[in-house]
């Protein structure tokens, strides 16, 4: 059982928890995922690693109500416990392995989605500390669903909010805020996008134009996010690969996208069933 | 002359009711019935059913209490060389193994071994409380920690011996139940998960074995700092053999494609085949499984219970199917249907990138290959296609690399499988593995008997040092 220390919702469907799970904080590195079961009759949902403290023993996870198992999630209150908390899964960054020499040169631009801005965080505090230049782009549809702003503020150089309504920021999506900010003579050598699939597919064409490499974390379907159940399979390159033990961070030029977001569909009519159940 | 009584028969759910329910297919002997077929035992002075266990429980010695009635007793001649007969009794090829080897069995039909080991166990289940058993004259705050990775057959073997030798065993599981294969791949209908599975492992915390769920080593934690930063001083790595195989064809990424793994973990370790469950599953109207083991089986009758109509797709014959015999004849007595000499050679899809058809090539059986099985060839022009909603692919698996990635001076073969002796010692000192880990997917009384050796060969490693 692992105790809920800390709960906050960001948005109105969207829920930050700290979660103590002292041998996954010991672990944890940048881009990893964990893997939550709320209940006995839950599903195991794959969520990226937002936080981590190693002393303190937790993890900070952020979920978005989606369907009754992310339902299940959120409706825990602080003090109560998750049934299961597995983790780290997958690879971390790759910045992660590179030597402190590799790194002093680049520029990242990290381009962030929705719920993917909470596990930008670790990894632009990662870069941050270590005084890799570091510039954030959040985007939401308006103002109240940005997240993470203040706690990504203090972790880069630059950081540019931008809204589909204008309600803040720059007027319109993250890419072509990218596109704005590199006509104005910004240079990337890096860029990381986190965000629904569909926004990470045109952050890699928007990064194909202006010729800047790009990772992308890939959010599949997943049973137990160790390479056992093949769930997650994505062509990557033209080969098929698992994003649970392969990834879950691959180059954005290699994925084929599309397969990437019908597979995400593939329970869509059962979960819509399960959801019509349990979220009124 | 003693007069032969025939092979008394085991009472099984009608395959027209079991074909849409979950419960188990086989009810087992009652007492009078366990009875009446032990006495059918010759009790051989050389029994070669002892020889063929791979774990050498003395079968005739546990038949002759049975035939007096004497259950108890019956059940600890089994426990003194199998911890889990209720699972063995259960999902054991008896047929190639105890039974095979039977005398009986030359003119007529074997003892029904496994049934008997089956019966003894199910009125055995002590239900003692977790821990309660001390282990045998151990001065248990100074025992030296073992610890065992994963809570699959080979696993839990080696931690019953090592416990009840008076070592502190932890086991580590990945998921978060305990079981492997157990849990997440046989089904309900064949192994019952609380009836029988969670009470035999209960038996073995008894013991005083701890599990620890949730841990996944090599990223939760690795190996190195079990030993160097929790004192374990001996490691048993029987993680299985879990990754699945696809077969390389066009196709197979398109929706409603599964391995057998997904299909089996989310009906049985996520119960997807309850109402009260969230975990989704697809079976479609129409499936078609491709493989002939076990496995194979298991997901054809899984997916026929969850309403599809099934077909079975094996490239050899019904002579060579891998699959225990009477999972192929309960298999077919459900309404699976069987398409032998077959292959896929693509798997075609629908505009929305959903299965629509499996494309096939007939095969017909050629030379003996190195394992002495014809293979199959296939026959030029046959292709055709099977319309079908859903594909699940049952190749069999291959170990995880995870450990072997994670741990200096461990070494695995081409095919994955760690290097590892006759008694489970790996290249490392002070780690040693057994079952699918070492040889790739097999059964699960071969992962059992590797991991007692392998607990005998930690007893002498910690004794020594």
């Amino acid at each position: 059982m692992f105790q809920i220390l800390k709960r906050q919702m960001l948005t109105p469907n969207i829920c930050k928890m700290v979660v103590a799970a002292p041998r996954i904080a010991k672990s944890a590195l940048p881009g990893q995922f964990l893997i939550v079961l709320a209940n006995e009759e839950g599903e195991r949902i794959p969520l990226t690693i937002s936080d981590y403290d190693r002393e303190e023993g937790t993890v900070t996870i952020v979920t978005q109500l989606i369907g009754a198992s992310s339902a299940a999630i959120i409706a825990k209150e602080e003090g109560e416990f998750f049934r299961d908390v597995v983790g780290p899964l997958g690879n971390p960054s790759a910045f992660v392995k590179m030597d402190e020499e590799a790194l002093k040169g680049q520029r990242y631009i990290f381009i962030a989605g929705g719920l993917g801005t909470a596990p930008v965080y670790p990894q632009a505090k990662w870069l941050h500390d270590r005084g890799v230049a570091v510039d954030v782009i959040i985007g939401a549809r308006t103002k109240d669903l940005l997240i993470y702003t203040e706690e990504l503020g203090s972790a880069c150089d630059n950081l540019y909010l931008c809204t589909d309504d204008g309600s803040v920021g720059f007027h319109g999506v993250g890419t072509a805020c990218l596109e704005d900010l590199v006509a104005k003579g910004k240079e990337y050598t890096q860029a990381v996008a986190i965000g629904p699939m569909i926004m990470m597919k045109f952050a890699t064409l928007t990064c194909k134009k202006l010729n800047i490499p790009i990772d992308v974390s890939l959010n599949m379907l997943m049973v137990d996010g160790t390479g056992m159940c093949g769930a997650c399979r994505v062509t990557v390159a033209g080969k098929t690969k698992f994003a649970c033990v392969d990834g879950p961070e691959f180059n954005g030029y290699d994925v084929d996208f599309d397969e990437a977001m019908r597979r995400l569909g593939q329970y869509k009519a059962e979960e819509a069933e399960e959801k019509a159940k349990y979220v009124k | 002359m003693a007069v032969r009584i025939p092979r008394v028969p085991v009472r099984e759910q009608d395959p027209k009711v079991r074909a849409h329910n979950f419960e188990e297919v086989c009810l087992g002997y009652n007492l009078e019935e366990a009875t009446l077929e032990a006495s059918r035992c010759l009790h051989c002075k050389n029994p070669r059913c002892v020889t063929a266990c791979p774990v050498a429980i003395k079968i005739p010695e546990f038949i002759a209490k049975v035939k007096e009635g004497d259950i108890a007793g019956a059940a600890a001649v089994i426990a003194e060389d199998s911890s889990l007969p209720a699972v063995c009794g259960r999902v054991c090829p008896q047929e190639t193994q105890c039974e095979g080897s039977c005398v009986l069995g030359v003119k007529g039909e074997p003892v029904a071994i496994g049934k008997l080991e089956r019966f003894v166990a199910d009125h055995s289940f002590t239900d003692k409380p977790v821990g309660t058993m001390s282990p045998e004259g151990a001065n248990v705050s100074s025992a030296k920690k073992v610890a065992v990775i994963g809570s699959g057959p080979a696993g839990l073997a080696c931690a019953s011996d090592l416990a009840k030798w008076g070592y502190d065993v932890t086991i580590f599981e990945a998921l978060h139940k305990a079981g492997g294969v157990l849990e997440y791949g046989i089904p309900e209908f064949r192994l019952p998960k609380d009836a029988v599975l969670k009470r035999e492992i209960n038996e073995v915390k008894a013991l005083g074995v701890k599990i620890e769920t949730d841990v996944i080593i090599g990223r939760t934690v690795t190996i190195d700092s079990l030993m160097d930063d929790e004192g374990f001083e001996a490691v048993f790595v029987g993680t299985g053999a879990g990754l699945p195989k696809f077969m390389g064809i066009p196709g197979e990424n398109l929706n409603g494609v599964f391995s057998a793994n997904e299909f089996l973990t989310r009906n049985n370790l996520m119960k997807a085949f309850r109402e009260d469950y969230l975990t989704p599953i697809h079976a479609g109207k129409k499936c078609c499984v491709v493989g002939g083991g076990n496995v194979a089986m298991d997901a054809a009758r899984t997916a026929l219970r969850l309403g599809a109509d099934t077909s079975i797709i094996y490239r050899r014959t019904e002579v060579e199917l891998p699959a225990r015999k009477e999972e192929v004849h309960h298999a077919k007595e459900e309404g699976v249907d069987f398409q032998m000499l077959t292959n896929p050679v693509e798997i075609i899809g629908d505009e929305k990138g959903w299965v629509k058809a499996i494309k096939c090539i007939r095969m017909e059986l050629g030379e003996p290959d190195e394992s002495g099985r014809r293979s199959p060839v296939p026959i030029q022009g046959s292709e055709f296609e099977i319309p079908t909603e859903t594909v699940i692919m049952a190749l069999g698996t291959a170990p995880n690399p995870l450990i072997v990635n994670t741990t200096a001076g461990l070494e695995a073969t081409r095919r994955g499988g760690l290097v590892a002796d006759e008694d489970g010692r790996t290249t490392r000192p002070g780690i040693f593995a057994g079952g699918d880990a070492v040889t790739g997917a097999a059964t699960v009384i071969l992962a059992m008997g590797a991991g007692r050796k392998a607990a005998k060969a930690i007893d002498e490693y910690l004794k020594s040092k």
